[in-house]
């Protein structure tokens, strides 16, 4: 994969174990999150209604809609049923240095 | 003791009723499953019909459950437009609008509620609506267009959602309302009096403490008469004085009905035949202790999967805290708990803050909490009010306490 499509997006130390930081790339909302020390990448806006992931709820490696209840799995981005249609865009992820970088398509 | 059903009937494709029939499958039952509704559409979520659908900012589509061919491919006879006239319980048959009668081995009820009609000389206008179903808020969608003047009667979650569309719309908005605050049905007066603030800041005209007496033809628009003697034109007039159960077929078969059918934590009617979910149950809640009714969306979905369950031979109640919410311009409210009365408030933050949660106690214990966008909150809020255990109120009231610590405590 071509070395520019790797964008860095956040400090790895901004992200503490069992945290999730949201963060906006242009018009792109990012979560990213911090489980046991490994850093993944969703897309921020639940697929149900207009809300940040990142305001929600993060349990074990499940990601709770602050808005509606909604919950995905933060490493597959899999909705976890209703209201969830949708999973959720996902992201690779590699930490270079301090520096967190999520890979666009 | 279901073990051996062949069919079962589910009267009432809403929310609950598709819910339920999904459901059904999903638990592995065999046999064969009939939905019957009488709105045209697939079942649907009803809490964007006074928000995204409302505003127009998404398709009817968007609000359905599962698409049309669901119900199809899981082999569920899914049939719209049909209406329950009868039930028949010794001979287990329903009986449709159409004449004909359909069989069954159980029988669902989720019949839901209908808005309640204003009772006032004149409210038979035709510019007095409702928000109930999808063709409600279409119909109201195409009426909030060009600027009209809308009177919203009643200052309940539906009202205060469709005031908040209706002046992103550009409509002028007066919002009617008897009680002296906003949500005192279901929320402090504090918070009352924040949604009250929030919608005059978005200018909305919001009349409190004033009782209507009358509504007026006046040419093109109506005029809405005052106990305190005003007068208030409109071009529209939106009825949120809250809903009724669709009891009357459960009533008439002579199912236990109080405000709702009767049901156990199980769903289960007083006929063993017969169970009922969603809107149009006065269920017993176990962790409440009591029983009640809910128009939300919550139990329209879990108390559809827990009855739907039992009836394909499961043995787990519905037990949940019952769990609201409303968005609001940019607000986002979410309520856990039932209270009967709001006692001791703990707030974690204030009403001056943009995000703040406050919980209501009783005998030293969280019953009710209320996040207004701090939906972060409410899970551990849940936890904590599910407890039913006293907790450290000085440690509550300590936003650097995390709640889920509190939770795990005592």
């Amino acid at each position: 994969m071509a070395e520019e499509n790797w964008v860095s997006v956040a400090k790895r130390s901004a992200i503490n174990p069992g945290d999730v930081l949201g963060v906006r790339l242009g018009e792109r909302e990012i979560a990213l999150y911090n489980l046991d020390g490994e850093i993944y990448a969703t897309d921020n806006l639940c697929t149900h209604a207009f809300a940040l992931l990142s305001q929600g709820w993060l349990d074990g490696e499940t990601i709770e809609c602050p808005l509606h209840g909604g919950r995905f799995e933060v490493k597959t981005g899999k909705g976890l049923g209703p209201p969830i249609n949708d999973d959720l865009k996902t992201y690779p992820v590699r930490v270079i240095g301090d520096d967190v970088q999520i890979r666009f398509e | 003791m279901n073990g051996t059903a062949r069919h079962i009937l589910i009267v009432g494709a809403g929310h609950a009723g598709g819910v339920a029939a999904a459901t059904l499958r999903q638990a592995g039952f065999a046999g064969a499953v009939t939905l019957i509704g009488s709105e045209p559409y697939p079942p649907h979520e009803r809490p964007p019909l006074s928000k995204e659908l409302l505003a127009g900012a998404i398709p009817v589509e968007k609000t359905f459950l599962k698409p049309l061919a669901f119900y199809a491919e899981n082999g569920i006879a899914f049939r719209p437009g049909e209406t329950a006239t009868a039930i028949d319980r010794a001979a287990r048959r329903v009986e449709l609008a159409n004449g004909e009668t359909v069989p069954y081995d159980l029988l669902l009820l989720t019949t839901g509620a209908r808005a309640r009609r204003l009772a006032l000389p004149g409210a038979d206008d035709r510019r007095v609506v409702y928000l109930r179903d999808i063709r409600d808020s279409l119909a109201l969608r195409e009426r909030l267009t060009g600027g009209p003047r809308i009177v919203v009667v009643g200052a309940g979650f539906i009202g205060l959602e469709a005031a908040a569309v209706a002046r992103k719309r550009g409509a002028a908005v007066t919002v009617v309302e008897v009680q002296p605050a906003p949500l005192q049905r279901v929320c402090p007066t504090e918070i009352g009096d924040f949604m009250a603030a929030l919608h005059r800041r978005n200018g909305v005209e919001l009349r409190t403490g004033v009782a209507l007496t009358a509504i007026e033809p006046d040419g093109d628009a109506v005029v809405l008469r005052t106990a305190d003697g005003n007068a208030i034109a409109a071009d529209v007039v939106l009825a949120g004085i809250g809903a009724q159960p669709n009891i009357e077929l459960a009533q008439a078969a002579g199912l236990a009905v109080e405000d709702g059918v009767v049901t156990d934590e199980f769903g289960r009617t007083n006929d063993p035949h017969v169970f009922a979910a969603g809107d149009v149950t006065r269920h017993y809640n176990p962790l409440l202790g009591r029983k009640l009714r809910l128009e939300a969306w919550q139990n329209a979905q879990n108390q559809a999967i827990a009855v739907a369950k039992v009836m394909a031979g499961g043995d787990q109640p519905y037990a949940e805290v019952p769990w609201f919410w409303t968005d609001q311009y940019d607000v986002n409210l979410q309520i856990a708990g039932a209270p009967e009365r709001w006692g001791t408030l703990v707030w974690r933050g204030g009403t001056g803050d943009k995000a703040f949660t406050v919980f209501g106690i009783e005998d030293g214990r969280p019953v009710a909490a209320i996040t207004m966008n701090n939906g972060r909150d409410m899970r551990p809020a849940r936890e904590l009010i599910a407890r039913r255990r006293t907790v450290d109120l000085a440690r509550l009231a300590d936003p650097k306490v995390k709640l889920q610590d509190l939770a795990r405590e005592s």
